[in-house]
């Protein structure tokens, strides 16, 4: 909501306070002020000038040579490419000195050798949006009306010594997109009266009901009302009026429209002006459109309607379409004479469907949607005959024709100054909440420790009594709140265990070298899936903005690789990545998709890059195993993890593996596809996912306490010779399960593939650790526990090299 | 004898002196102590003596021995010293090289600021709540006061998966499910998320943030309440020395709502780009529980109220940090986020 100042000081007296300080007093106290803007944007030296003459430029086609008066014998020689200009006009003279917005500075000058001392200016060149300017100037020069006087400041008359306040409205201040309510407002802050229009006006002795009937036969339209005003003259409208429009950003087009557009900004009620006799017939019928009906709109183009879109019609055709935008059909024209002026309340559910529907969103359906004042509507239509007929020397027929059913009453909120006080935790007197709700105008009386309110219709933000807290609580100032905290409960704070443990899992990652990235949930139907643990159905939005930003996915790697990439085509030469997030599974067509939280991990490049000391380490499969391990084991999992040799799309056959947590999968681990890593631009990169649920939920034991050995450990190693298929993992297991319960740690120390061996044969030794904790071991007893595993190995194929 | 004794002690001595090392003191032990040394062979050949010669020769022998050891362990420890010294020299390096890298990664600054925040309130007895991404539109809108067709529904655009179901467009909708779970008994929680708005990316709207919720169901919860708790928050993020100040606003699910402006962390008010010159930057939104949304989270509204408060962690983020476009937050250069490695302040 644009609000000219102009304007509101017809409402409001506001002189006494600089334009800043009433925008910091309005946005305080809850309609928040986005931008102060001065009209005149400091220019200088523009004033009217009087075209004496006007002579085709010698030396250019397009240009004309004007001799001007802009002041008492003072005429001066001005060049004017407008082709709109000529002798005879009042128009807007920028002189020599002059500073236009933009920057633009005036200086006499030569033009195609002709001396030019000034310039005749557009509205544009004013600083008022082309938008807004009346199409009849919007390509050339303004003219002003014939008795301007030539000297005197144009600014001034053309309505840009002013200043506008931009409102940023929240959708609860409908009341605010009207001057009126906004001046109620200042008024309120101010502690002001507020001056309404006065209406009056001169009807005929013809009545309304004898030129129009009106028939409403739908439930979305509660009040219906229709003046007729004859012998309008179609003109422009006089300058205050038609500046008053552009400074609110809306253009003007003839004196009917723009009283129909004054009003809807002066009172919030929007209106409409119907061409009496283009209606053709003489009734109104408001009803439910007919499924596939057409209208062509004032914008001139072809609607096609829905059975539940609200038109207005002649009893046979639609001529508006209510609330949302007139007819081309009906519409006003300069060989009007004869108006009908249409004011109703049209259900904001109804009008706000219907203009989204057509992608229609115009100044009128904006107030009807949030819903209009009740009060208003037969108001606004009074004031349009008035106008009509000071400003269009119209004849207003007598009579109003109107179907009302509409409910006028005022909201009634009771509510007591303990509950206010106890819901604000302050203490203000009955005396300052009285007086705070008359200065809103609100109708309040206070009875046995109550405050019985009844509430303006024009607020229609306001039903119960915590409305009204706030409307005390702004007013009285939100800066006089005091600070506490809360008091009297019984809840002890913390996280819960798993997101304990998921802080740990955090910790463990970035002490293992990893930075956290956080990446977007949504992905391309492409990458949705891919690196999925599983086929599940995926979770798409109904209209996404990009094919990108389509669909929910069920892997984190497929972005971590894109974010690898994206690094090391800056030229990072080592990628550490991990990430926490969901993955969205098994979406239905009534059910949410099931959230399952993962941790994910990219590595690429290098990982130790030591180099004075010459040490460096690509990564490679096992530095992310490792990492991966360092988690199990930080969670207490190590025992119960396993690793198989697993296939996934996109990851490297020879080097990949499921990750499984007592048997169940629980992620995956793996090379990054050769064919992958090209199309990323990759060197060497691994990547894992795990199900981050399914370990933390996993259930650990308690840490007890076992004494520190006494006794020393035996350790036996064995160098096995094993096809080069056998999984390491494999003969670990064999060996732990015939080790006995001597037997406490089994590790690999060497393994070798080459010269040596067969070619598909590898040499792999493991440490075996035998211990007791109660006494010193006997050679006996480690030689009884590893002939056992002897045994176990030889049983299995594997031959002791 | 004597004079082949005295001989030998001078030639032991000399070679004592001329040791350079103690392989070669060693050697020039084993050489004259030794059992096959010539000392000892004079010791052996004492049988052949006179009785009336033997200790006098005995006595001499021993000094000669006593002698030559005394001047080995001397020799000894100049060299074991001079050893240690060459030993030290040979293993001096160049301490200002640097040292081996121990990786270190870190936290995603959002995670940072999440938890920063999470940890305070944590102080103040909070428990943490956590809810779907996908969620419901009941939950979304309708049980926070926003019924289908409200006006205000426009003020979040959103992403919808079927008509009932979307992404959720703040994390309010953990309000509704938390008040449904905890069945009419007081509780405060503060629920971090990531939510989503159908805004096109740019330099400061993202598709994609995170919010932290906060909500306090109590008897008697007040407003000066949520001003002393945003006040707390405010300190925390920004220094000691910020104030806060609310201004009316509207939320559906709050009555009454504000907005709240923390005084500015880079001029402390006085006026700067960061806050455009007002002293002032907005930094979350909030209010008290709208008696609606208390009802339909199953609470008595005449007797239990509540404040609610939402933060956007990439805003935090971007002030505290001076951070200049929201998308570094999701683009992840390695560049960006070794930025946040470290700890700061006292």
């Amino acid at each position: 909501m644009l609000v000219s100042l102009n304007w509101l000081k017809q409402y409001v007296d506001i002189d006494h306070l600089a334009p800043q300080d009433l925008a910091e007093k309005i946005t305080r106290s809850g309609i928040e002020v986005d931008a102060v803007i001065d009209r005149s944007q400091g220019m200088t030296n523009v004033v009217v000038g009087y075209v004496v003459s006007k002579e085709k430029h010698p030396d250019a086609d397009k240009l004309n040579v004007c001799q001007v008066e802009v002041g008492e014998g003072d005429v001066r020689q001005i060049i004017c490419g407008a082709p709109n200009v000529a002798a005879g006009q009042k128009v807007i003279v920028a002189l020599p000195g002059a500073r236009l917005p933009g920057g633009v500075k005036i200086k006499k000058a030569k033009m195609r050798g002709q001396e030019s001392n000034g310039m005749i200016c557009s509205l544009q060149e004013l600083g008022i949006e082309g938008r807004v300017v009346p199409k009849d100037y919007a390509d050339g020069i303004y003219v002003l009306p014939e008795d301007a006087v030539p000297g005197s400041d144009a600014l001034e008359l053309i309505g840009l010594r002013d200043t506008v306040l931009e409102l940023g409205l929240t959708p609860n201040r409908s009341d605010a997109l009207s001057m009126l309510g906004v001046a109620y407002e200042v008024a309120a802050i101010l502690s002001q009266e507020v001056n309404l229009p006065e209406i009056q006006y001169n009807t005929t002795s013809e009545k309304a009901e004898d030129y129009i009937q009106v028939r409403v036969e739908a439930k979305e339209n509660p009040l219906y009302a229709a003046k007729v005003v004859k012998n309008v003259k179609i003109a422009q409208s006089p300058l205050w009026l038609q500046h008053y429009l552009m400074a609110a950003g809306v253009r003007p087009h003839n004196n009917v429209v723009d009283i129909t557009n004054y009003i809807l900004m002066e009172y919030g009620q929007p209106l409409h002006a119907f061409d009496y006799d283009a209606l053709k017939t003489n009734e109104i019928v408001v009803r439910l459109a007919k499924e596939g009906e057409k209208i062509i709109t004032l914008d001139d183009q072809e609607r096609t309607l829905k059975a539940h879109n609200l038109v207005i019609t002649n009893g046979e055709e639609p001529v508006a379409i209510a609330g949302v935008m007139g007819g081309a059909n009906s519409e006003v024209t300069s060989d009007t004479t004869t108006v009908v002026i249409e004011a109703a309340y049209f259900e904001g559910f109804s009008v706000r469907r219907t203009s989204k529907e057509l992608g229609l969103r115009s100044d009128s359906s904006a107030r009807f949607e949030k819903g209009v004042d009740p009060n208003r509507v037969l108001l606004a239509a009074e004031r349009a005959a008035q106008l009509l007929q000071e400003l269009a020397g119209g004849e207003v027929l007598e009579g109003t024709v109107a179907v009302d059913d509409l409910d006028k009453t005022p909201a009634r909120v009771v509510v007591s100054p303990d509950f206010i006080n106890a819901r604000l935790g302050m203490k203000i007197s009955l005396e300052d909440m009285l007086e705070i709700l008359n200065r809103l105008k609100f109708d309040v009386e206070a009875a046995n420790g109550f405050l019985i309110i009844d509430v303006p219709t024009r607020r229609q933000d306001i039903k119960i009594e915590e409305d009204i807290v706030e409307e005390i609580a702004r007013l009285y100032g939100y800066d006089e709140i005091p600070m506490t905290l809360p008091v009297n409960y019984e809840q002890v704070g913390g996280l819960t265990s798993y997101q304990a443990k998921r802080r740990i899992a955090r910790n463990v990652m970035e002490g293992a070298g990893l930075y956290q990235a956080v990446t977007y949930s949504l992905t391309s139907e492409e990458l949705a899936q891919k690196f999925a643990f599983k086929a599940e159905a995926t979770t798409k939005l109904l209209m996404p903005m990009s094919e990108e930003r389509s669909i929910l996915r069920q892997s984190l790697i497929p972005h971590l690789v894109e974010t690898a990439s994206y690094n090391v085509a800056r030229k990072a030469d080592s990628v550490a990545l991990y990430e926490v997030g969901s993955v969205f599974l098994g979406q239905t067509a009534e059910e949410l998709p099931y959230e399952e939280e993962h941790i994910a991990l990219v590595i690429s490049g290098k990982w130790v890059d030591n180099a004075w000391q010459g040490e460096k380490l690509t990564v490679d499969f096992f530095v992310a195993k490792g990492i991966v391990e360092s988690l199990f084991e930080k969670l207490g999992l190590t025992e119960r993890v396993t690793y198989e040799k697993a296939t996934v799309e996109g990851l490297h056959p020879g080097q990949t593996a499921a990750i499984l947590l007592d048997g169940e999968k629980v992620g995956l681990i793996g090379g990054l596809h050769p064919a992958e890593r090209k199309k990323y631009d990759l060197k060497e990169t691994f990547v894992a996912e795990i199900n981050l649920q399914a370990i933390l939920e996993a259930e650990v034991e308690e840490i007890v306490y076992k004494p520190i050995p006494r006794f020393p450990a035996i350790t036996r190693d064995i160098a096995l010779v094993l096809d080069r298929s056998t999984p390491a993992g494999e003969i670990s297991e064999i060996i732990r399960k015939a080790g006995t319960k001597l037997l406490k740690d089994v590790k690999v120390f060497d393994v070798y593939e080459g010269d040596k061996m067969e070619a598909d044969k590898k040499s792999v030794a493991f440490s075996l650790t035998y211990f007791n904790p109660e006494r010193t071991l006997t050679d006996e007893e480690v030689v009884n526990a590893h002939e056992k595993v002897l045994k176990a190995l030889a049983e299995a194929g594997a031959e002791v090299r | 004898m004597e004079q082949q004794l005295k001989q030998l002690e001078q030639e032991a001595l000399a070679k004592i002196q001329a040791a350079s090392n103690l392989k070669e003191l060693n050697d020039v032990r084993v050489a004259y102590l030794g059992k096959k040394g010539p000392i000892t062979d004079l010791l052996k050949g004492m049988g052949k003596l006179s009785p009336e010669e033997r200790p006098k020769m005995g006595a001499l022998v021993n000094a000669v021995r006593e002698n030559v050891t005394a001047q080995l362990e001397e020799k000894a420890a100049v060299l074991e010293e001079q050893a240690i010294q060459e030993q030290l020299e040979k293993e001096s390096i160049d301490v200002t090289l640097p040292g081996r890298k121990v990786r270190q990664g870190n936290r995603h600054p959002l995670t940072r600021v999440i938890e920063e925040i999470e940890d305070l309130f944590i102080s103040m007895g909070y428990e943490i709540a956590e809810g779907p991404e996908v969620e419901k539109d009941y939950y979304n809108f309708e049980a926070l006061n926003l019924p289908k067709g409200h006006p205000a529904r426009d003020m979040q655009d959103t992403f919808y998966i079927t008509e009932e179901i979307l992404l959720r467009t703040h994390t309010s909708p953990v309000q509704a499910r938390t008040m449904l779970a905890k069945k009419g008994e007081p509780f405060r929680i503060i629920c971090p998320g990531k939510v989503f708005r159908r805004d096109n990316d740019d330099a400061t709207h993202s598709h994609q943030f995170m919010q932290i919720e906060g909500l306090v169901v109590g008897e008697d919860i007040r407003m000066s309440d949520l001003k002393g708790t945003l006040d707390a928050l405010a300190k925390k993020m920004f220094g000691a020395e910020r104030e806060i100040r609310l201004r009316p606003s509207f939320f559906p699910f709050t009555e009454p709502s504000v907005e709240v402006d923390v005084s500015c962390h880079k001029c402390g008010g006085s006026g700067c780009n960061v806050c455009k010159h007002t002293g002032w930057i907005e930094i979350l939104g909030g209010g008290m529980v709208h008696p609606n949304v208390l009802e339909m989270g199953g609470y008595d509204s005449k007797k239990f109220s509540g404040f609610a408060f939402g933060i956007g962690a990439e805003r935090i983020a971007m002030l505290k940090y001076g951070v200049d476009d929201i998308r570094h937050f999701y683009t992840n250069d390695n560049r960006f986020l070794a930025q946040f490695h470290r700890t700061e302040g006292v």
